[in-house]
C-alpha cells in the first residue's frame, strides 16, 4: 500500500493525484474484499451451503465438455448476474444451480458475476475439442443461415459471428459443451427453462426437433474461441 | 437518370415488362413450389414464367424461392454467390460505396428471401417499373442503386458494373419460376390497409422499444457489434439509413416491423405499438437526405410531402433534419 502510493505521487500530477487518492482509498478496500472473497468462493465455496464453482465450471472457468458444465469465463457480467439471481429465486429452474445460486447472497451473486466476467478465457478452449461439422451439414445451415420456413433465424444472427456472444442478453454458444447447448435447447423447448427476454429462445427451440438440437449444438462446440482475453 | 429509391418496395400497380425470352443459365430444380392461384379460380403455370393472359394482377401469388443448395456450381452460379454475399456482407464486399453499418439483408430478412420483408424476388419481378419516388420508369439495376444511395448511405455503383451485376444475378436467381410483372404475396412490405388504429405516439412508441427493441438495437438505437462485425443494426444516428431511404416513411417501417420485429417472433406486437414505435423510431435524426436542396422546408416539400415522412417536422420542439446524424454519404 505504502509503496503503492509512493509510486502514485513519483508518476502523478498533484492535482489529479488528490483526486485519485480519493477514488482509491474509497474502492480500496471493497476491491481487496471483492477479489479475496470472489477467488475463495471459487476455488473453496463461501461455507454457507454454496460448494467451490471450480469443481464443476473448472479452476479455470472454462467448464467440463464431457459432463456439459458451461464454461463461464469471460461471460458478459449482466449476463451471468441474472442467470444467478434467477437461479436464486426460482426463475430459472436446475436441481444442482439453484441451491447453489440461493447460498449466495445477493453481493456474492454480483460479485461472482464480475469474477467470471474479468477471467480470461482459459488457452486451452482455443482449440475445440470436438471436430468442425461439414459446411452445408445440417448445424451449420441453422447456425448461419437458419429455419426461415418455421422463423427460425441464423443462431449467429443474435449470438454473433460464431456465436461468440452479443452483450447482456445473448451469451456465447462458441466452444461450449454440447450437451450443455443441446439440454438449454430442450429446456427451452420443454418450457422448463423460461427466463428469456421476449421468449425468444422458448420460440425458437419450439420449431426444432432433436437432430437439429443435436447438429446445432455440436456446430457450436466446435467454434473456436480467442485464446486471449474475454469474450463481449 | 437520377435514381431515388429507397429500401421497400412502393405499393405501386405493376407497370412492370416482362422480362420475357431471358436465355440465362438454369439452375436446375430450382422451383420448389410452384405459385398457386389465389382467390379467384384462375390457374397460373407460374412454371414457365409467363402468367397466362388475362390474370389478374392483383391476385397474390405464392412463391417460393429456390433453395440455396440449388445454385449451380458454375460461372453463373459463382456471380450468384457474389451477390449474395455482397447483399449479406454490404460494407466488406462493396466497401466504397456504403456509408453506414447496414448490410441489404438487415431489412431484407433471410438473405433477401423473406416474404413480407421486401424479398428481392418479390421485387425483381417487377422490373422496369415507374416509380412516383423520381417520376420515372426505373430499371432494376437503378433501383439497386437506389438502395445504396439512400438505406445504405453511400454512393450508386456503376449500373454496368460488377456489384449492380452480381447483385442482379443474385435477385433473377432467387426469382426463377417466378412470373414477370405480377406483384406476388410477400413482395415489399404487409402495407396494404395496415394503419394506425390511432395517431402513431411518440411516448407510447418510447415505451415499446423500451421494452421489445433496445435488448438488441440498444437503449440509444445504436445497435450492437462484436469483434468489428455488425450484429444488430443501428436504427437512427450517423450509422443508419439515410432521411431519403424508404424505411424513414412511417408506413414501410411500421409494416416492416409489425411483420418482422421483435426479430423472429414477427406478428407479436399489436398494430398501434408497430405504428407507435415505427414513429418514435423515425422521429430520431439520421444522415441527411443527399438530395437536400439546402434547405429543410424546401426538401420536406420537393421529396416528403407525405404524412408518412416525419422530416421537416417537428417533434418534440426539434425540426427532423435540422441536425442530421454525422456524416453524409462515402467520400
Amino acid at each position: 500500500m505504502n509503496t503503492a502510493l509512493h509510486t502514485l505521487r513519483t508518476i502523478m500530477h498533484p492535482a489529479t493525484r488528490h483526486a485519485t487518492l480519493a477514488m482509491m482509498l474509497l474502492a480500496l478496500p471493497t476491491a481487496a474484499a471483492f477479489a479475496t472473497d470472489a477467488a475463495t468462493i471459487a476455488q473453496h465455496g463461501n461455507g454457507r451451503g454454496a460448494p467451490a464453482c471450480a469443481s464443476c465450471h473448472g479452476a479455470e472457468g472454462g467448464g467440463q465438455a464431457a459432463a456439459g458444465f458451461p464454461r463461464l469465463a469471460g461471460l458478459n457480467a449482466a449476463y451471468l448476474r441474472k442467470q444467478l439471481d434467477d437461479f436464486a429465486n426460482g426463475t430459472r429452474a436446475n436441481p444442482v444451480m439453484q441451491p447453489i445460486a440461493a447460498a449466495l447472497n445477493e453481493s456474492e451473486r454480483k460479485t461472482m458475476a464480475e469474477y467470471y466476467h474479468r477471467m480470461p478465457v482459459p488457452a486451452a478452449l482455443s482449440k475445440p475439442v470436438t471436430r468442425m461439422p461439414a459446411d452445408h451439414s445440417l448445424g451449420a445451415r441453422l447456425a448461419l443461415r437458419g429455419l426461415w420456413g418455421k422463423q427460425v433465424p441464423a443462431c449467429v444472427a443474435c449470438h454473433g459471428p460464431h456465436g461468440i456472444g452479443v452483450g447482456a442478453h445473448f451469451p456465447p454458444l462458441a466452444g461450449q459443451p454440447a450437451a450443455y447447448i443441446a439440454a438449454q435447447l430442450n429446456d427451452w423447448k420443454q418450457g422448463t427453462r423460461h427466463n428469456d427476454p421476449l421468449a425468444l429462445m422458448q420460440h425458437v427451440s419450439s420449431a426444432l426437433d432433436e437432430q437439429d438440437i443435436h447438429a446445432v449444438a455440436a456446430w457450436f462446440a466446435a467454434q473456436p474461441l480467442a485464446a486471449k482475453g474475454t469474450t463481449p | 437518370m437520377n435514381p431515388r429509391t429507397a429500401v421497400c418496395c412502393a405499393s405501386i400497380v405493376g407497370a412492370g415488362l416482362l422480362l420475357a425470352g431471358c436465355s440465362h443459365p438454369t439452375p436446375a430444380g430450382t422451383v420448389v413450389a410452384a405459385p398457386t392461384r389465389s382467390t379467384s379460380g384462375t390457374h397460373v403455370a407460374a412454371a414457365t414464367g409467363h402468367p397466362p393472359p388475362g390474370v389478374n394482377q392483383n391476385k397474390a401469388l405464392v412463391f417460393t424461392p429456390p433453395p440455396e443448395s440449388a445454385i449451380p456450381d458454375d460461372a453463373f452460379g459463382a456471380m450468384v454467390r457474389k451477390g449474395e454475399a455482397i447483399f449479406t456482407h454490404t460494407r466488406i464486399n462493396a466497401g466504397g460505396f456504403v456509408g453506414n453499418d447496414l448490410n441489404c439483408s438487415n431489412c431484407h430478412l433471410d438473405a433477401g428471401r423473406r416474404a413480407n420483408s421486401a424479398p428481392l424476388w418479390g421485387a425483381y419481378v417487377r422490373y422496369p417499373m415507374y416509380r412516383a419516388k423520381n417520376h420515372q420508369v426505373n430499371s432494376f439495376a437503378e433501383r439497386l442503386q437506389g438502395c445504396f444511395r439512400f438505406s445504405m448511405n453511400g454512393k450508386a455503383p456503376p449500373a454496368d458494373g460488377e456489384i449492380i451485376k452480381a447483385l442482379t444475378t443474385y435477385a433473377f436467381w432467387l426469382s426463377h419460376g417466378a412470373p414477370t410483372g405480377v406483384t406476388l404475396a410477400g413482395a415489399g412490405f404487409p402495407k396494404h390497409g395496415f394503419v394506425p388504429p390511432e395517431p402513431p405516439s411518440y411516448a407510447r412508441g418510447q415505451q415499446v422499444f423500451e421494452h421489445t427493441c433496445a435488448l438488441c438495437h440498444g437503449a440509444e438505437g445504436q445497435g450492437q457489434r462484436v469483434a468489428g462485425t455488425l450484429v444488430f443494426p443501428p436504427l437512427w444516428g450517423p450509422e443508419s439509413f439515410n432521411w431519403g431511404a424508404g424505411m424513414g416513411n412511417l408506413d414501410n417501417a411500421a409494416a416492416f416491423i409489425k411483420a418482422n420485429m421483435p426479430f423472429s417472433r414477427g406478428g407479436i406486437l399489436s398494430d398501434q405499438a408497430a405504428w407507435d414505435v415505427a414513429y418514435f423510431m423515425d422521429a430520431h435524426e439520421r444522415p441527411q437526405d443527399p438530395r437536400f436542396t439546402g434547405s429543410v422546408a424546401a426538401t420536406r416539400k420537393t421529396f416528403h410531402d407525405t404524412k408518412m415522412s416525419l422530416y421537416g417536422t417537428v417533434v418534440n420542439g426539434h425540426l427532423l433534419g435540422s441536425a442530421p446524424a454525422g456524416k453524409t454519404g462515402v467520400h
